[in-house]
Order: structure tokens, then C-alpha cells, then sequence
């Protein structure tokens, strides 16, 4: 190998932000896959456990009403990464707001789910129900978290001129969506099929 | 000093932790007791406060006024240790990482291999000396699973951390903070695992199969905290590594220009960061069964213990690529530099270690034969399984190609490079016995499968290890170690090695079932054989550290290319100055410009390897 004197230099490496921003993506990307994994296993372990069967128990209503608010609030999620990339930062922080307090709302229906629960953690369904919610559950809670992180660096100015320097807020916001994501396998994994 | 000890970032660390710990349950414990429940459930109480421990440690460590602060929007502070300090804080720099990694786990393994030593005091005869039997399955399993972490850890994130930006020309990791995250968590797993031996143990192994693990001792629930703390080492890791080789490698440097050590990196990364969340998974499985009252593994509810044996190795057959992958890449770099030729099908070697990762994720119930899962699987998994010694099969032949007639230059490092092909060798051959079915059935679970993966494991990654031990100590240290204790542990370890694994396939083929620690008279007298070899191979490590000690305080100056070698980490000082290169360089050739017209590998490079003749 031979190395000569170059050009590129830099006093941060060699990273422009255009290519810090790719690179923050990718690892992004990256722990996306390795986090599905899991997801999938203890998707995987119901159908293991449980096959089909779904009891008569599981509370249809409140399912259905926790799912459509957390779907809608990946609207307002991509509402807010759009405002801040284009500079809009108040508005942002407000569809930022909007969709954390959604979140909460997410979970208190999952804890109130758990406490109607009228099948145990015990059986088989309630074992891949009880795991499967908690640990989506888990995620959306460390979303909501950063969600509200990311709206304090709003206000403190750090997405000022949106471009690459709102990545922060963006990669809050794809990762409220992998969240949904994972929410629309398994509702119908635990809630639907027969 | 500036800093005073309590300051440190250690203690602060330790601190917060049992701050954490103590809050959280403190509250758990009055929720318990209001509901009717006793205060203090170890279970519960660990599954609960060990997580906010260990952000407190984190936090304290140097996390909080270091990253932290960004995220509510303030300012980071910069990390401000030097000198020797410098390895005690939350260094985002990847070469302090490395050696972080490096000298915690080296220090793992030879406490594991105390652990190994004392084992084998108890199985030198039939009958129970030094252990009572639940001391012995204590022993067995902190041996096993502390050394299964050294495996994984030290030369992909000891080597790789160090070596990997430094061998494609970049200042530092992608992520350095994440990196250094990555590292500090690796003392909590340590720390959980010697507070679990002092609570008594646990007694399930390092694979922790249940029924057991779910009934035994409290133990068992700071392993599974352990290993699932460390699984996120590794996927972060992971990760860090892809993102560094693919978008910071110098100019000119393409994908098949890169040193084949780096190839081994990545294809360790691609598994850990794609596989290791399985063992996590069904580690906390056993958690969420023990302490929730679900029933993943436990028949009575339905569950199925069958389901954790294929979560589990669906991690752990990949998991012996993640160890071994740098190792190949580690034994061939040093083969290469070391004969002075080129590396023999270098485009074959990088692609068959591709091939070993597509491989390693559908060949798990090979560990299953006898689990009494579908027969109909046995065949299919016997196949796939065999089809892996054809990329295993040509990263041995480049190996072979590369010394043939070469000028093999015998200093320690070649030394363990050369080893670890031999013995490489024979635990492949071994682990045919093991993927067909019919012998399998017969050897499962008795000493020939414990010889068989000490050969690939121990022989192969950690002779490897070794050999990048010597051969990057100069870079690491700036000094040079001492060739004579090198070679006196070389030929201790090599025999002590051969010795102690070779007489264990013999008494495997006879029907010794390991895990036990007390065994028929009649296999008496290989062991205490066995024995004795294992203390010769025990005996080599006081050599080595020896030597790594006085060498390190004062050893003599390294030259900046002892070796005289052709990749970019030796075209800089011993070490590296703060932030690699003062220039990137630009890169025009493969890394392995030996022979051809002119011997390239003693030419100075582009001004950079100004006083790198000499040598040891
Ligand atoms: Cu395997």
C-alpha cells in the first residue's frame, strides 16, 4: 500500500455534514434491524406458545383506539420533523408536544389493558401478550422520552436553520415510526387472528 | 493531580450506581409492602433496580456532562483526562478504547482461567476434593461464560477498536462516544458476574438452558442481567464498526483494498449486531418468567424449554464466528507480514468470511441432535452445517498458500499464527463428529465436545489473539516485548495445549460427561494427566504477564515499523500520535505490496514511515 500526502484534511476527520448525516442514518438503520430481531423472536414465540388461538377476553375496543392514536401520531410526528427541517421551529416543538402527550395517552391504555386483563401472564397467549405490549410498550415510553428531549433542544435552539442540523429531531421521529411499525404487526398478531 | 480520587470518574460511577440501586429498591420495596408482600425479593429487586444502577453508573462515569447535556439542549464538556488518567474516564478516543478492552478482558481471562485451574484440581481424580459439587457447577459456569465474553470481546473490541480506523486511514470511529458507552459497559457485567459467584453461584453453565435456569439459585439472575448487558456491548459495537468501515475509509482505499483483518471485523460486526439480541432475548425470557410468572419455558404453562434451545443457539453457534472471524483475520494479517509475501487469495479469503456469516444463521439445531426436536430437522441441519467447512476450508487454504515457501521470520507472533492453524485444523476435523447426526448422538455432551470447541476457540481465536498480542504490542505501547518470555510462553501454551485437549477426546469418545465434577474411577488416570497438562498450560499465562508488565514500564522503544510491515497503522509513530494521521493519506495499492519488482515492504511510504527500519 502505498500512502502519499494528501489534500483531505480537517480538524474533526474527514466527515462533511452531508456525510455525518448518512453515517448517523445508517447506524440508525442498523440498530432498526438488530431492535426488529427481537421483536420478531417474541413475535415468533406466539404463534411458538399459542398458534392461533386469541381468547374471547382481549378487549377489542380499547385495542383498536390505542392503535389508531398511536398511528396518528406518527402524522404529527412527521408533521414536526417537516416544520423543523424547514426551520420552523415553533411549530415543531408544538407537533412534537402534540405527539408525546399522544404516546402517554398509548400507555395508559396499555396499562389499563393489563389491569382488565382477564387471562394471566400464566398461559400461553398471556405470556406472548404480556411480553409482546410490554416491550413495545417499553419502546414507546423511551420515545416519548426523547421526543420530549427533542423538543428542549427546539427550544434551546439546536435545530436553529433546520437542513442537516435538525438530525437530532429527525432521528427521534424515524424512530417514533419504527415504533409504529412494530405496533401494526402486532396488533393483528395479538388481537385479530383466529 | 488534579483530580482528586473521589472525583474520579469511576467513583462518581460506583456512586450513582448504588444510589440507583438503593432508591430503586427502596421504592420497590415499599410498593411490596403496601401490596402485602415481603420488602426484599431478590428476583424482583434486581430485575427492577439493576437497570436504574446501571444508568446511574453510566451517568456517572461520564455519560451525563459528557453526552447527556446535549440531550436537554445544553453543552457537552470535552473529556479532559491525560496521561495514564486517561484510561480511567469515558474517553471517546478509539485507542484508549481499545486498550480499555484489551487490558479489562485480558485481566477476565486470567481469572477464568483460575477458575479452569481449579477446576481441574477437582477433576484430577475421581471423587471430590476441593469443590462441593454445587461450587464446582459455580466454578464450571464463571469459567464458561467469562470466557465466552474474553472470546467475543477482546480482539474485536480490544484489536478491532484499536486497529480498524487506524488500518483504513481515519482519525477515529463513527460513533466515539457510543464506543465509549459501548466499553463502560462492560464493567457492570464483570461486577454482576463476581457478585453472582459470591451470592453462591448459579449452576446452569454459560448456556443457561431452562427448566434449570428458571428454578435454580438468585444467582442465575444477575448472569442473565450480565449477559443481556453485555449483548448491547456487542450489537453497539456492531454497529460502530459497519458505519466506520463504510463511509471513513481513506481515499483510494476500496473495499478489496482492505487489510483482511478488517474484513474479519466486519464480518464479526454483521453477526453481533445481527444475532446477538437472541441470546439477550431469551435470557430475558427466563427473567420475564421469573419474576412476571409467564411461561415461555416452562412446560406447566404451556411453554416449551425447546423454544429457548432455538433462541439460544440461534445466537450461539453465529456467537463462535463473532470470536473466531477476527482471529482469521488477525492470524492471516500476521502470516502475510510475517512470511513477507503477498496474502494468498486475499479477494477468496474476505469472500469466504462473508460466506461463514451468511452461513452461521441457519446451522443452530446442530447443537439440538439430542434435544428431541423433530427428527425430520436432523438431516437438513447436518447438511447446511457441513457446507460451512468450504468457506472455512479455503480461509485455511489461504493461510496455507501464504507461507508456502515464504521467508517465515519465526518471532512470537508467527509463532501463534502458525499454531493457530494447525490447531485450527483439528478443530474443524473434530467438528465433523459433531454435525453428523449418528456420531453426534453418541458424543453429545461428553469431553470430546469440550475438547472439540477449546480447539476452535482457544486454539484457534486465542492463539490468534496471542499472535496480535505480540505482534501489536509495539504499536500499542511504543515498546517492545521481550522475544525470549514470548517464546518460553509460546512453547509452554502450544504443548500445555495440546497436552491437556488432546488426552480429552480420548476420555469424550470413552463417554466422560462434562459439567460433572466427580466421574468414574476408570477415566482416573487420563485426568490427572489432563491435569497436569492444564497446569503447564496455566503456568505459560505467569510468563506472559510477566513479560507484558516489565515490557510495558520498561520494555525498549518500539521503531514505528518493527515488523517492517505494509499497512497504514505501522506508517505512523509507536503509538499513534492523538489523532492518527496528521494528513489522510491516499491509498493507491492492496495492502500486501510484497515480492513483485523491488521488495516493497521495507520502502518508506509517502514520507510517513520516517525511522521505521530497525526492528527487534
Ligand atoms: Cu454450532
Amino acid at each position: 500500500m502505498t500512502a502519499a500526502h494528501s489534500t483531505v484534511h480537517g480538524a474533526e476527520g474527514h466527515a462533511s455534514p452531508a456525510r455525518l448525516l448518512r453515517m448517523n442514518r445508517m447506524g440508525l438503520w442498523l440498530f432498526f434491524a438488530s431492535d426488529a430481531l427481537v421483536f420478531a423472536l417474541l413475535l415468533s414465540a406466539r404463534f411458538y406458545l399459542d398458534g392461533l388461538h386469541t381468547p374471547p377476553e382481549v378487549k377489542q375496543i380499547l385495542g383498536l383506539v390505542m392503535t389508531s392514536i398511536l398511528l396518528l401520531s406518527s402524522l404529527t410526528a412527521y408533521r414536526a420533523e417537516t416544520a423543523i427541517e424547514h426551520g420552523n421551529i415553533a411549530r415543531g416543538r408544538s407537533m412534537l408536544l402534540l405527539t408525546a402527550v399522544m404516546g402517554s395517552v398509548f400507555l395508559a391504555g396499555v396499562v389499563m389493558e393489563w389491569m382488565l386483563a382477564e387471562f394471566s401472564p400464566g398461559d400461553g397467549y398471556g405470556t406472548a401478550f404480556f411480553s409482546m405490549t410490554g416491550m413495545h410498550a417499553g419502546h414507546v415510553a423511551s420515545g416519548v422520552l426523547l421526543l420530549l428531549m427533542a423538543r428542549r433542544q427546539a427550544s434551546a435552539g439546536k435545530f436553529d436553520g433546520g437542513g442537516t442540523r435538525a438530525w437530532g429531531a429527525s432521528g427521534i421521529v424515524m424512530y417514533w415510526h419504527f415504533v409504529d411499525v412494530v405496533w401494526v404487526f402486532f396488533y393483528p398478531v395479538l388481537y385479530l387472528i383466529h | 493531580m488534579s483530580h482528586s480520587i473521589l472525583r474520579a470518574p469511576i467513583v462518581r460511577g460506583l456512586f450513582w450506581a448504588v444510589v440507583g440501586f438503593v432508591l430503586a429498591a427502596a421504592l420497590v420495596g415499599g410498593i411490596r409492602t403496601a401490596m402485602g408482600l415481603d420488602f426484599w425479593n431478590t428476583t424482583v429487586d434486581w430485575v427492577i433496580a439493576y437497570p436504574v444502577a446501571l444508568l446511574g453508573w453510566l451517568m456517572g462515569v461520564g455519560v451525563w456532562p459528557q453526552w447527556g447535556r446535549e440531550w436537554l439542549g445544553g453543552k457537552a464538556e470535552p473529556y479532559a483526562l491525560t496521561g495514564w488518567q486517561r484510561y480511567f474516564g469515558f474517553s471517546p478516543d478509539h485507542k484508549v478504547i481499545g486498550i480499555q478492552y484489551a487490558v479489562t478482558f485480558i485481566v477476565l481471562f486470567l481469572l477464568a482461567g483460575l477458575a479452569a485451574m481449579l477446576i481441574r484440581i477437582e477433576l484430577a481424580q475421581p471423587g471430590l476434593q476441593l469443590f462441593t459439587s454445587d461450587q464446582y457447577n459455580a466454578a464450571m459456569s464463571f469459567h464458561g461464560i467469562t470466557m465466552v465474553a474474553v472470546a467475543v470481546a477482546t480482539l474485536l473490541g480490544g484489536f478491532g477498536n484499536y486497529l480498524v480506523p487506524l488500518m483504513i486511514g481515519a482519525r477515529d470511529m463513527a460513533f466515539p462516544r457510543l464506543n465509549a458507552l459501548s466499553y463502560w459497559l462492560v464493567p457492570p457485567v464483570a461486577i454482576l458476574l463476581v457478585i453472582a459467584v459470591g451470592m453462591g453461584g448459579w449452576d446452569s453453565g454459560w448456556t443457561a438452558y431452562p427448566p434449570l435456569s428458571e428454578v435454580n439459585k438468585e444467582g442465575q439472575v444477575l448472569f442473565n442481567l450480565a449477559v443481556i448487558t453485555f449483548g448491547v456491548v456487542s450489537i453497539l459495537g456492531g454497529i460502530n464498526f459497519l458505519v466506520t468501515v463504510t463511509y471513513m475509509r481513506a481515499p483510494g482505499l476500496t473495499w478489496f483494498r482492505l487489510p483482511i483483518f478488517v474484513w474479519g471485523a466486519i464480518s464479526a460486526s454483521l453477526i453481533s449486531f445481527f444475532f446477538t439480541q437472541a441470546f439477550a432475548a431469551a435470557l430475558l425470557m427466563v427473567l420475564l418468567d421469573r419474576a412476571l410468572g409467564t411461561s415461555f419455558f416452562r412446560a406447566s404453562g404451556g411453554g416449551s424449554a425447546l423454544l429457548y434451545e432455538h433462541i439460544f443457539w440461534f445466537y450461539s453457534h453465529p456467537a463462535v464466528y463473532v470470536m473466531v472471524l477476527p482471529g482469521f483475520g488477525a492470524a492471516l494479517e500476521i502470516l502475510s507480514h510475517m512470511s513477507k509475501k503477498p496474502l494468498f487469495a486475499y479477494r477468496w479469503a474476505a469472500g469466504a468470511m462473508l460466506g461463514i456469516v451468511a452461513l452461521s444463521g441457519i446451522v443452530w439445531a446442530h447443537h439440538m441432535f439430542t434435544s428431541g426436536m423433530d427428527p425430520a430437522l436432523h438431516a437438513p441441519f447436518l447438511v447446511l452445517t457441513e457446507l460451512i467447512s468450504i468457506p472455512t476450508g479455503l480461509i485455511f487454504l489461504s493461510a496455507l498458500g501464504t507461507i508456502w515457501q515464504g521467508k517465515l521470520w519465526l518471532q512470537t507472533p508467527m509463532l501463534f499464527a502458525l499454531a493457530f492453524v494447525f490447531n485450527f485444523l483439528l478443530g474443524g476435523v473434530t467438528g465433523i463428529y459433531l454435525a453428523d447426526v449418528p456420531t453426534d448422538l453418541h458424543l453429545h455432551d461428553t469431553y470430546f465436545v469440550v475438547a472439540h470447541f477449546h480447539y476452535t476457540i482457544v486454539g484457534g481465536e486465542i492463539f490468534a489473539l496471542f499472535a496480535a498480542l505480540y505482534y501489536w504490542f509495539p504499536k500499542f505501547t511504543g515498546r517492545m516485548y521481550s522475544e525470549r518470555l514470548g517464546k518460553i510462553h509460546f512453547w509452554m501454551m502450544f504443548l500445555g495445549f495440546q497436552l491437556t485437549f488432546i488426552p480429552m477426546f480420548r476420555v469424550g469418545i470413552q463417554g466422560m460427561n462434562r459439567r460433572v465434577a466427580d466421574y468414574p474411577a476408570a477415566y482416573g488416570e487420563y485426568n490427572l494427566f489432563i491435569s497436569f497438562a492444564a497446569f503447564l498450560l496455566g503456568a505459560s499465562f505467569l510468563f506472559f504477564t510477566w513479560n507484558m508488565l516489565a515490557s510495558w514500564f520498561r520494555g525498549p522503544a518500539a521503531a514505528a515499523n518493527p515488523w517492517r510491515a505494509s499497512t497504514l497503522e505501522w506508517q505512523v509513530s509507536s503509538p499513534p500520535p492523538e489523532h492518527n494521521f496528521d494528513e489522510i493519506p491516499v491509498i493507491t495499492g492492496d495492502p500486501y505490496g510484497y515480492g513483485g519488482a523491488g521488495p516493497a515492504h521495507n520502502r518508506p511510504l509517502g514520507g510517513l514511515a520516517a525511522g521505521s527500519e530497525g526492528g527487534s
